[in-house]
């Protein structure tokens, strides 16, 4: 139910005096925008680095339900599905910094994850409600986007299907 | 053997609760009336004319994303240090003030932000308060209807 997709193109933001410049929201088919951010670990997390492989970029929050419940799927696919070229990139949204590496640490992340900031988001199109998942082809192209609270087999039978 | 058996609970009882306090909450905004609430196209109607003083006590990135025109940022208040900075931005308005709260984090029964802030402005004596209802999220249930938004700072 609260599965939903980006719309492809701009959606314009707003209308009257107060409008805003277009927000340009990504879709399928698209290239997720370069970052390259530290871990929580210390060490360099680099999107191109990452080619080749099935990325799910997991926008979430330490305070936020819907994230933190899916998490736990998160660390399976990727500890089942590592070795076949799987790659989770947590991007969290917290305010904290220390609040956000506390909840990766109290949930056990086996994977990297970054802080994420309102410029990242803009440039993936405005996260602008949590959590937002976003499946990446080995081709390096935008396969699925995910927003809101999303039923784990949806996201799993999706990600199975790119592995081949 | 029973005797073991409580004894080792009561001494796992602070790890055990520790554990269940540290998730976030699961479900909230079950405070606010229904008479409270504001839909979004009612509000985006009401920015023509009259135009409420509007709060937006989510986290900040949001805010920083995109918020409504002339929204304040007081939050995120889920947060102590969040509910100070709403209570001292709302320190500022008579008590008859209209006003609008809202947060669009995540999906309306699931926002950690909005039951605490409307608390609290409640317990200070805000008689017009109003929270705007977001099912799911502040971009889908606003900036992509085309409501007025500013983005950026």
């Amino acid at each position: 139910m609260h599965r939903r997709r980006f719309l492809a193109g701009a959606v314009a933001a707003g209308f009257g005096s107060n409008s805003a410049r277009a927000l340009q929201k990504l879709a399928p088919g698209m290239t997720p925008p370069a970052f390259r951010r530290t871990g929580f670990d210390g060490k360099p997390v680099d999107l191109a680095a990452f080619k080749g492989k099935v990325l799910l970029l997991d926008f979430w929050a330490s305070w936020c339900a819907p994230c933190v419940i899916i998490i736990p799927h998160f660390q399976t696919w990727q500890a089942r599905w590592g070795a076949r070229g799987f790659q989770v990139i947590g991007i969290s949204m917290d305010d904290s910094a220390a609040e956000a590496k506390a909840a990766a640490s109290r949930l056990g992340v086996n994977y990297p994850i970054v802080m994420g900031d309102a410029k990242l988001a803009i440039a993936y199109g405005g996260i602008l409600g949590l959590p937002v998942e976003m499946l990446v082809a080995r081709n390096g192209r935008i396969l699925s986007i995910w927003h809101g609270e999303t039923p784990p087999a949806v996201i799993e039978n999706a990600v199975r299907a790119s592995l081949g | 053997m029973i005797r073991t058996v409580w004894a080792l609970l009561l001494l796992m009882a602070p790890l055990l609760l520790s554990g269940v306090a540290a998730e976030p909450a699961m479900a909230a905004t079950d405070i606010i009336p229904a008479a409270a609430l504001v839909q979004p196209a009612e509000l985006a109607g009401e920015l023509k004319t009259a135009k409420p003083t509007i709060l937006q006590v989510g986290f900040s990135k949001l805010y920083q994303q995109a918020h409504i025109p002339g929204a304040i940022y007081a939050g995120p208040t889920n947060s102590e240090t969040g509910l100070a900075v709403l209570k001292a931005e709302a320190d500022k308005l008579p008590r008859d003030a209209a006003v609008v709260i809202y947060c669009g984090c995540c999906p309306w029964n699931r926002c950690p932000n909005m039951d605490a802030a409307y608390t609290a402005l409640k317990a200070m004596g805000f008689s017009k308060l109003r929270a705007l209802y977001i099912a799911d999220n502040f971009g889908q249930d606003w900036v992509d209807k085309g409501y007025p938004v500013v983005m950026g700072q």
